[in-house]
């Protein structure tokens, strides 16, 4: 069969596109012209983007001044969902890949963020696993719990592998705080369910009978020990320390019904909210999203297994929507990325899509309301 | 409203049939065979219309059958049938139990992770079926280079991400995925687009 002339253009551009993310990593000055221009053809040949809106990010030099210029970055990878190898080897091959990743970032990230979602089921088998790929990363490894890290045991084998599941800890002036967000109120006694039942019961996103996310409630008292720990501990912070916190569901409220929401956001923010810099990082929505709510920056984490569709309603006003997924790449729409902290405790974050342009939100988007450093918006492709 | 429209169709049917050679009109009148009238017969078996310028064998215009065709629905209609036909409480709960039923067998199936290999499940990647789109459907799919159902991107899906084997396509459980899609997209999903899909309901 002839090939059809637009399949050809189709294709030449793909070849193009390759060889311009090969070039990507390691630009110097001269190099990362090159490589824009070169990229602003990509984008022309494409018909897709207005080349004003194609923006080459990470290799662009800071601004200097005001505090903008990047004091350190970190890495994270999230959500991997991890099945046990001999059953699944798609999640593992994506899991290793955002390994790869980190471990070729130059210059390296001063450490990397797990952020929850080890394991598909919570099976002692999957968490080892994860263990032994999360190994690999060269750079120090900060761990968070996720719900189905959590709810074949309540915890007990991930915080056998990997120790307490909310802590803090300071770097290069920065207080970091990593929560158990996951909590929820015990629906398993009185239904009487096994753990197996428990873990699928809370492994599946659309049911209708799932119980809402909360920080500081949820059964037994480990909620509210957790959200009296993280009064102390904020307690000794001082107000004009930068704070980030990890939390594997958004702290705020996006989604009910897929649990995209923390049931007490609003009492962890008023918590946060004396503090002059805050950044919020979390995992669970598998996509592109940011938010500000007061005085609160919120950036979401990409999964390494698959994206999940944007909820229906309640998207934050300032999340620029990645377009739909292309479901015949298995990468598309999946990816890990770094965060970059600024001198003035500012934090930008980067979504490094595998099978798209990398996407950079920085906190300067956000306070604008979405006036100033606007990142590129996506088209809609035709599938 | 479906009832009048079977009729309708039926009665247009009937026409063109009579509009042809073949004429399976009663016949009234059993004297002299010239003088035979036609006579048409809905497909009640009962509304009849007597043609006193058509004869039997005589093969009417398209025009005059359709003429004939509205005719006999509005004596139809005069007569009340259609009202009077009446669905009973307890038909429209067998409808009702049956159509959940199949919903509910969808359900089941769409979350599942037996129709694949590796432990993963339709609703993994698509919460209340969302991002399937059954109001698209048929298309061209551009990565198959071919027109597409939803049933081909299902299977599609259950072979590639689930790593499982195809579903024929008469298969009781594809009916019921493609089932619970549809009735969840039409139901569910509050954008806009969405609501051009409304089975059951047209």
């Amino acid at each position: 069969m002839p090939k059809m002339p637009s399949e050809r253009k189709e294709e030449q551009y793909l070849k193009e596109r390759d060889e311009f993310f090969k070039a990507l990593p390691k630009l110097n000055r001269r190099q990362f012209i090159k490589v824009a221009m070169a990229s602003a053809a990509v984008a022309l040949a494409k018909n897709q983007f207005p080349p004003h809106s194609f923006q080459l990010v990470e290799a662009v030099e800071a601004k200097q001044g005001g505090g903008t210029e990047v004091k350190f970055r970190f890495a994270y990878i999230s959500d991997t969902h991890l099945y046990e190898r001999k059953l699944n080897e798609r999640f593992v091959r994506a899991a290793l890949k955002a390994v790869q990743d980190v471990n070729a970032l130059d210059p390296q990230p001063d450490f990397v963020l797990f952020g929850g979602d080890l394991a598909q089921l919570g099976q002692p088998e999957e968490l080892k696993l994860g263990k032994e790929i999360l190994s690999e990363l060269k750079p120090k490894l900060y761990m968070m719990v996720g719900e189905h890290d959590w709810y074949l045991d309540l915890g007990e084998k991930w915080i056998e592998l990997f120790g307490k599941p909310y802590y803090s800890f300071d770097h290069k002036g920065v207080h970091f705080i990593v929560l158990n967000s996951v909590l929820v109120d015990d629906y398993w006694t009185e239904t009487k369910m096994t753990p197996m039942e428990r873990m699928k019961f809370m492994a599946q996103l659309d049911n209708p009978k799932g119980r809402p996310f909360t920080v500081g409630r949820g059964y037994g008292d480990v909620g509210k020990k957790q959200f009296e720990w993280l009064k102390q501990d904020l307690a000794k912070v001082s107000k004009d320390t930068p704070i980030v916190v990890f939390s594997h569901s958004p702290l705020y409220k996006y989604y009910k019904p897929w649990n995209f929401w923390t049931d007490d956001a609003e009492e962890v923010q008023a918590l946060l909210r004396p503090f002059k810099n805050v950044t919020v990082i979390h995992g669970h929505t598998h996509q592109p999203v940011f938010n500000r709510i007061g005085n609160i920056n919120f950036y979401g984490m990409l999964s390494t297994a698959w994206p999940w569709p944007y909820a229906p309603t309640g998207l934050p006003k300032l999340t620029i929507k990645m377009n739909r997924a292309d479901p015949f790449d298995q990468f598309d729409g999946t990816g890990d990325g770094t965060v970059e902290v600024l001198a003035n405790g500012k934090a930008n974050k980067i979504y490094n899509l595998w099978s798209r342009e990398p996407m950079k939100v920085t906190a300067r988007y956000l306070e604008s309301g979405g006036k100033e450093e606007v990142p590129p918006v996506p088209v809609d492709p035709s599938f | 409203m479906k009832k009048k429209i079977v009729l309708l169709i039926s009665v247009f049917l009937v026409s063109i049939f009579l509009s042809g050679k073949n004429d399976l009109s009663a016949i009234e009148g059993k004297g002299d065979k010239k003088s035979e009238k036609k006579v048409i017969t809905a497909c009640d078996g009962e509304t009849q219309v007597v043609l006193n310028d058509v004869s039997k064998d005589e093969v009417m215009t398209r025009e005059k059958a359709q003429e004939v065709a509205n005719m006999l629905l509005a004596t139809y209609q005069q007569q009340k049938k259609y009202q009077s036909t009446k669905f009973t409480r307890r038909d429209s709960l067998i409808w009702e139990r049956e159509l959940k039923a199949m919903i509910e067998e969808g359900y089941k199936w769409f979350h599942d992770p037996s129709l694949g290999t590796n432990g993963i499940s339709c609703d993994m990647c698509h919460p209340d079926a969302t991002d399937t789109h059954p109001e698209t459907y048929p298309k061209f799919q551009i990565q198959l280079k071919k027109i597409a159902l939803l049933r081909d991107m299902i299977n599609w899906c259950i072979e590639n991400p689930m790593e499982g084997k195809p579903l024929k396509e008469d298969d009781p459980r594809m009916k019921a995925i493609e089932a619970y899609i549809i009735w969840a997209r039409a139901n569910q999903d509050p954008r806009p687009h969405a609501k051009t899909l409304n089975p059951g309901k047209r």
